[in-house]
């Protein structure tokens, strides 16, 4: 019984992790990886999202008819959203304004309705809870790794304390959206020579 | 003449310089995963324009006369989803009885149009930028011709690459994000070419 929950937890870590495996959820990943705090705000706040409504789906999963799921999970999204986007206005403003649009945009990302889709519809609600904190997590350490590479480059610092002096010169293109591209390419690539390793 | 100009504007800014893919970020899915083929690339692009200048045009109408009239923000999410949803259904009906072997090449991306995040994006842009009915129509269907530009240019590049000797590490997704990213620079240099 653990030891099933645990493969489900590691699952969304590496063999499956929704963005360097599945290449999924791409547009935020890409948008606010700019720095290391707003990377780790979207993990965050993606998790959070993905962990209430597996667990709500997967309850009411016998009561959704089969026919209108796809709109039922997406509202049931949507709403979690919307509290979201809420809560980080009320409490973390700062957060809220620098991720501006890509809070809302956590309704369409592909990750949290694939999810719904391939394992909350199936699965009981414990199970569910251990995928969806596997994938959250294999969301967010990805995050955080893109955007400590595109902070350190870009502006020579992370978590906006200044790691190298003023003799560096900033790469300004890592912080921009060619830079995200680029870096995540590599980042995908090197992946793949680890898992050939690893073979 | 004035509000002529703000709309075009508009419409070569969206186009060019704030193109949705390669500046803003939205729509990465289908820009990767629907970009093999020029041809399929470009029905692609067609649909989403078609559903983004409903889309602007809905959504403006349901945002000022009813969530701003009645005082209700806190349902644009929930209420623009099922707009954008309704509309891609109608969109795959009406391909599915004109043309029925494009909605075979089309085949999954269609309705998942619903979850492309440029749609809502441009939904929730809209109210965010302030802009008019006319205008809101003009930055919907600039959306999409600049989502059609990126999306067919990737497909030419992807074409080509088929005949190209990449090394192994880098195939498939790695080489498709570093040429993106290679476009994203070159669309850099569109940025000043006018200012509203």
């Amino acid at each position: 019984m653990v030891k099933k929950l645990l493969k489900d937890f590691k699952n969304g870590l590496w063999r499956e992790n929704p963005i360097i495996v599945l290449v999924i959820g791409m547009c935020p990943t890409l948008a606010v990886t700019n720095t290391v705090e707003n990377g780790l705000a979207m993990g965050i706040a993606t998790s959070f999202v993905l962990l209430s409504s597996e667990i709500v789906i997967s309850m009411f999963k016998k009561y959704i008819p089969n026919n209108v799921r796809i709109p039922s999970f997406i509202l049931i999204i949507a709403t979690f959203v919307t509290f979201t986007d809420y809560f980080l206005k009320a409490f973390f403003p700062d957060i809220a304004a620098s991720l501006s649009l890509f809070i809302p945009l956590i309704v369409v990302n592909c990750l949290i309705l694939g999810r719904q889709e391939a394992f909350a519809s199936k699965n009981p609600t414990h199970r569910a809870i251990a995928d969806a904190l596997g994938m959250g997590l294999g969301f967010t350490w990805v995050l955080v790794l893109l955007s400590a590479v595109r902070e350190f480059f870009g502006m020579g610092s992370i978590f906006g304390f200044e790691l190298l002096g003023s003799w560096y010169e900033p790469m300004v293109i890592m912080v921009l959206p060619a830079g995200a591209f680029i870096t995540l390419g590599i980042l995908v690539g090197l992946m793949n020579v680890i898992k050939r390793r690893g073979n | 003449m004035e509000e002529l100009r703000v709309v075009i504007l508009v419409f070569i800014s969206t186009v060019l310089i704030n193109n949705f893919i390669l500046v803003k970020f939205l729509g990465i899915c289908p820009f990767l995963g629907v970009s093999k083929q020029v041809e399929t690339a470009f029905s692609m692009g067609m649909a989403t324009t078609f559903v983004m200048t409903l889309t602007a045009a809905a959504t403006w109408l349901i945002n000022t006369y009813i969530l701003e009239a009645l005082n209700l923000p806190f349902l644009r999410y929930v209420s623009f989803i099922i707009v954008i949803a309704s509309l891609v259904q109608f969109v795959e009906m009406f391909i599915k009885k004109s043309s029925p072997v494009l909605y075979k090449a089309l085949g999954i991306f269609l309705p998942l149009i619903t979850t492309n995040c440029a749609i809502l994006g441009l939904a929730l842009l809209i109210p965010l930028n302030g802009y008019n009915f006319i205008t809101s129509v003009v930055f919907g269907l600039g959306a999409g011709i600049g989502f059609t530009l990126a999306i067919v240019l990737m497909a030419g590049l992807r074409e080509r690459l088929e005949f190209s000797d990449v090394p192994k590490t880098l195939q498939g997704v790695p080489i498709t994000l570093i040429i993106a990213g290679l476009m994203a620079m070159a669309f850099m240099g569109f940025s000043g070419l006018i200012s509203i």
